[in-house]
């Protein structure tokens, strides 16, 4: 009897206390920028995609649900010809923004992904694809790489010598 | 057994001549190496297997050593682990990581890179090095092979691959000291056969797969299963992958048998035909109006049915078709109207074969038996071609002197560097004879250039050399008895001497004479083996079929108790003259069941899409008689199934059987194993489908095989359930056992640490050697036990150039002389243009310039090529390119005429032809044809094939 009146006396309590539920979606919260949502594919600082179809996120996820497949463009620029999400089986653990290579694939505090049906949570990659760099501002994989792609050759990238010629004798 | 002691803790090893850098990775232990490969031995370069040696028990010190330079002793004592050699390695490492690229996310070689597991194996994670890295600037290799220069580390294998091992020249170092360059002198295709390899060969990513290039995928995305090269008749094991329902590479597949560590780059390349938009992918029937739409197999299925069992149908099987699928043609169709998909007279050579490894005393050698013979003969077969992997082997065969001369010198048989120095030049003795020059001459003792006639009786003149009692040949020159003598006391003086002929030759004369060689050296007390080449993947399987060639199914025809034609995987139109093949597929019915839409295919009735390698599981059998299982890689979407289920099924709606007579790959097996005593080893070849590891099958994907709820969401949400594989232990899914199954099975290389097909070394007995578990495939011929059978007598008559005629000869081409390979698109860029090849100093009198267009007409068929000269082909001889695309089938070696087109540019050309006649007016009389008797005269001075006043002697002498 008294540990019911006790029970009674501390739910009465909480009538004054300061209210900590949020009234979603009458109101939302600030996510911090690091909350593991939607997963989004960047762009580098030039406006071109970062991702370069290296498969590291696809083998990374535990559940299996990025698809992608490798292509190179005419300037040797390689990037994925397709990039599919599967939504429906993703568990936001984020091991693919870890195992990305190139700053392309990150999560985003964006949550609000709810869908009548799975298939609407199939997400290619137009879908994906943003306009911006996220959260990883100024990092370009092609000036860090040795690969010759359009508009970089040889020996332009970060800390690299101009090729060097070997039918040359100067040391 | 002697004791090494690693870590204090004694290991019994073999004793024998061993490095300790083998040692240890046979004993299971980690340590990392770049400049040591097991089939290239060691040099001692890259400084990367450093170990520390103790003088004794009591010793804590210790000193540095390169395992890969050291040999074995008993008693050794030794330490991986000690903080000091671990350092070096560390440090070693470092050093070669300082000028390489950050690439490794767009680097094909990444996940399965042999730099990155020593890097990580060593615990080198972050780059101290501040400063700039070199670069190179790349070359265009060619469509095979792409090049990325600034990833190397200078570990040299490439180029003792490619120079020391394949024997290539265009490819080299250059620069010095931390600037050296590997590359051509200048941009273009590699010119070896075996470039491919240095795919597998390079530690890192400076040489990567040109074809997977377009579509990269790494190696824990696809799914791979054991299988077997359908290039050549060699049988060379592969490993193949596929994502996304296509094809995507080939890899050697280690068989310490058969290929060894290595493939050609027609096996390596040749797998895009898979993926061609030639494929067929759903059954089609015609309708009234001629159009064939594509229809369900059940429609297709009973359309077919309905024509069989009225009918009376012959069946036409394939020699690059599996067993499985000539065997259940035969069974539909009856024994007595199967017929096999080749010309007569290449059925009779390969029957021949058949006969000389079951009759004859001399064993059919393997591709390493081969490699481990120390003299060599090759009789009319333009290796390289034909076989190519064969001609890797043969190089290998000539390096044994080289070998023995250092053993003499107490060098290890693994210190290859000490090895070349030591030997020099020299090479072991081998005599090459054929109709025009080899990619092999640059190791040849000697060569010989004759029309094919003439190579034979060479050959015959070689055995009776060899042994009296053999057949003599009447009217030998005495500069070509003494060039047979010369080859025989080089064979004779050989321990394993090996005798090399083949189908490709084009002459029944050569098998023959081949066999007289090796019969004689036996008789002489050398272990001496046969190596004869056939033409297709399954040539000899399916000669071992009852049956006649496509001449006789189409006198069949003509008889009229014929009415449906069933075509297996052949396109008949390479087989045979088109006048020949149009009339058998004028048949009321046609069927055919094949990969690629074709001539054959565009005149069926009905066409049923038969799966290839990569989409059924089957069994091929190789030159040597050794029968392989190939496995299925995935399956395909479409309609394409195996051709033995589509006749499987047809067999049951044409009322031939009242049940399935096979529901799987095994049920099949024993019914072909019971079916004929030849075959009854045939369920050995491989574990049969119920064979399980630890209760589970083997799966084909990867532990890490990724996408795997994303792949096909895009059509359905709903994921399939992996596909059931009723012919095989093998599963087409990540769940499984993964760990290492029989060398029939093995699917792919891969140990914890050992990401990189160097991982192969972990599923070896020991390094180098066999694999463990049961050795894959099975021999199915046997060499006749006992007395020797009695030596071939008919010696034919020497070639007789005719008067404005000429003999043309196939000329095989790596390239494009292959059916599927050439639809490939790599391997079509490499395809030489056709050609008809005549002697230069022939060409010269008739004032032919190279590639000058002429008009070649043999039988019925007339074309026009432009004139290849050659130094070498005898006069009276001409080549034209055998099974290129667009090029009309012809029934070669045949007589035909060359002239100059009736437009001649010049006035002199038409003269020059005119004056033909008169200027081989001292070869044989305008009654030509009866050259062929054996009292022909002899071919009179100056006229003598390879011997005739060219621009170069024919009978090339190199000084031994």
């Amino acid at each position: 009897m008294f540990s019911i009146l006790q029970s009674l006396w501390g739910v009465f309590q909480h009538t004054w206390r300061r209210r900590v539920t949020v009234q979603y979606p009458d109101r939302k919260r600030t996510l911090p920028p690091r909350w593991r949502g939607r997963i989004i594919l960047s762009r580098d600082p030039d406006g071109a995609e970062r991702c370069v179809a290296c498969q590291l996120c696809a083998v990374a996820c535990p559940v299996g649900c990025i698809a992608l497949e490798a292509a190179e463009d005419e300037h040797g620029r390689r990037y994925p010809e397709f990039f599919r999400i599967n939504f429906s089986r993703c568990i936001f653990c984020g091991y693919c923004e870890e195992a990305c290579p190139t700053c392309a694939i990150q999560l985003t505090p964006d949550n609000e992904m709810g869908e009548y049906h799975r298939a609407g949570l199939v997400y290619e990659k137009n879908d994906l694809l943003i306009a911006g760099q996220g959260k990883h501002h100024g990092y370009n994989f092609y000036r860090v790489a040795g690969l010759q792609i359009g508009g970089k050759d040889k020996g332009a990238a970060e800390n690299e010598r101009p090729p060097s010629d070997v039918r040359s004798l100067m040391p | 057994m002697i004791t090494v002691y690693v870590e204090n803790q004694p290991y019994p090893v073999e004793p024998g001549d061993r490095n300790l850098l083998a040692v240890c990775l046979s004993l299971g232990f980690d340590l990392p190496y770049f400049c040591w490969h097991p089939a290239l031995h060691s040099v001692g370069a890259c400084r990367q297997c450093a170990v520390k040696l103790f003088k004794d028990e009591s010793d804590t010190q210790g000193r540095l050593i390169m395992a890969c330079m050291t040999p074995v002793k008993d008693g050794m004592r030794i330490s991986i682990a000690d903080p000091e050699a671990a350092a070096f390695r560390a440090g070693v490492v470092e050093w070669l990581m300082v000028n390489h690229p950050h690439d490794c996310p767009v680097c094909d070689e990444g996940g399965e890179c042999h730099l990155q597991d020593m890097t990580v194996m060593t615990g080198h994670v972050r780059r101290r090095y501040r400063f700039t890295k070199r670069t190179h600037r790349n070359q265009d290799l060619g469509p095979f092979i792409n090049h990325e220069m600034n990833r190397c580390i200078q570990c040299y294998r490439c180029l003792r691959f490619y120079r020391d091992y394949a024997g290539g020249r265009d490819f080299d170092v250059m620069g010095w000291h931390d600037d050296v360059y590997f590359g051509r002198h200048a941009d273009g295709a590699l010119e070896n056969e075996f470039s491919g390899n240095l795919v597998e060969v390079c530690p890192t990513g400076v040489f990567t797969d040109k074809t997977m290039k377009p579509h990269p995928v790494r190696k824990w995305n696809l799914q791979t299963a054991p299988s077997i090269c359908v290039h050549c008749g060699l049988g060379c094991n592969t490993l193949a992958g596929e994502r996304y329902g296509k094809l995507r590479r080939i890899l050697s597949r280690y068989n310490p048998n058969v290929n060894g560590y290595f493939l050609c780059d027609r096996g390596r390349f040749g797998y895009e035909f898979v993926n061609s938009p030639r494929r067929l992918r759903q059954p089609c029937l015609r309708g009234a109006d001629g159009d064939r739409p594509a229809v369900g197999p059940a429609a297709a299925v009973a359309r077919v049915a309905g024509i069989i069992r009225g009918g009376k149908a012959i069946g036409i099987g394939s020699p690059r078709g599996s067993l499985e699928g000539n065997f259940a043609l035969r069974e539909l169709v009856g024994p007595d109207r199967f017929f096999h998909g080749v010309p007569d007279r290449e059925l009779e050579l390969v029957r021949l074969a058949l006969a000389l490894a079951r009759q004859g005393t001399a064993p059919l050698a393997s591709l390493q038996e081969a490699a481990a013979c120390d003299a060599v003969f090759v009789l009319g077969e333009d290796v390289t071609n034909t076989a190519p992997m064969l001609a890797l082997a043969l190089r290998q065969a000539v390096r044994h002197k080289p070998a023995e001369l250092a053993t003499r010198q107490r060098i290890h048989a693994w210190d290859s560097l000490a090895i070349r120095d030591a030997g020099q030049q020299a090479q072991g003795p081998c005599f090459i004879a054929t109709a025009d020059q080899t990619r092999l001459d640059d190791i040849a003792t000697a060569t010989y250039r004759a029309a094919p006639d003439d190579l034979a009786r060479l050959g015959f003149a070689v055995a009776h050399a060899l042994d009296p009692s053999s057949p003599d040949v009447p009217n030998l020159p005495p500069d070509l008895a003494a060039w047979a003598q010369r080859a025989a006391d080089g064979l004779k003086a050989g321990q394993r001497p090996l005798v090399v002929a083949g189908t490709g030759g084009a002459s029944a004369a050569l098998l023959p004479a081949a066999a007289n060689i090796a019969w004689a050296l036996i008789k002489a007390g050398r272990p001496a083996q046969l190596c004869l080449t056939v033409p297709e993947c399954n040539s000899l399987g399916s000669a071992l079929l009852d049956g006649g060639g496509l001449e006789s199914a189409l006198a069949a025809l003509r008889q009229g108790d014929v009415d449906t034609v069933v075509v297996l995987e052949n396109d008949l139109y390479r087989r045979l003259p088109a006048a020949a093949a149009a009339e058998l597929l004028a048949a009321r019915h046609v069927i055919v069941l094949d990969h690629l839409a074709t001539a054959t295919t565009a005149a069926a009735e009905v066409v049923l899409p038969a799966a290839t390698f990569a989409e059924s599981s089957g069994t091929l059998v190789n030159n040597e008689g050794r029968a392989q299982r190939f496995f299925q890689v995935f399956v395909p979407e479409d309609g394409i199934r195996a051709s033995w289920r589509w006749l499987a099924d047809l067999i049951v709606a044409a009322g031939r059987a009242p049940a399935a007579p096979w529901r799987n790959l095994d049920e099949l097996l024993s019914a072909l194993s019971a079916a004929m005593p030849v075959f009854k080893d045939l369920r050995a070849v491989a574990p049969p489908a119920d064979f399980r590891m630890d209760g589970q099958k083997i799966p084909r994907q990867p532990p890490r095989y990724s996408g795997r709820t994303a792949m096909t969401v895009h059509r359905d949400i709903h994921e399939p359930q992996p596909p059931d594989d009723a012919d095989t232990p093998l599963a087409f899914s990540m769940e499984g056992q993964p760990g290492h199954p029989p060398p029939a099975l093995i699917q792919r290389y891969w140990a914890p640490g050992w990401n990189s097909a160097q991982a192969l070394n972990k599923f070896q007995q020991e390094v180098g050697g066999p694999l463990q578990g049961d050795a894959p495939g099975r021999r199915l011929l046997a060499a006749a036990a006992g007395a020797a059978p009695p030596y071939f007598a008919d010696v034919p008559p020497a070639f007789a150039a005719r008067a404005g005629e000429w003999l043309f000869l196939p000329a095989h081409h790596i390239y494009g002389a292959e059916e599927l390979s050439s639809v490939s698109a790599g391997v079509a860029q490499r395809a030489p243009r056709p050609t008809v090849t005549v002697n230069d100093g022939e060409a010269e009198r008739l004032g032919w310039a190279e590639g000058r267009e002429v008009q070649v007409s043999v039988g019925d068929t007339v074309q026009r090529l432009p004139v290849k000269r050659s130094a070498q082909l005898p006069a009276g001889v001409a080549a034209l390119p055998a099974g290129l695309s667009g090029q009309p089938w012809l029934p070669l070696p045949a007589w035909g005429k060359i002239s100059t087109p009736s437009i001649p540019p010049v006035g002199g050309a038409s003269a020059t032809l005119r004056s033909m006649p008169s200027l081989r007016s001292t070869s044989s009389p305008a009654s030509a044809p009866s050259a062929h008797s054996a009292n022909q005269a002899p071919v009179p001075p100056g006229r003598r094939p390879g011997l005739q006043a060219g621009s170069s002697p024919s009978v090339r002498e190199v000084p031994a």
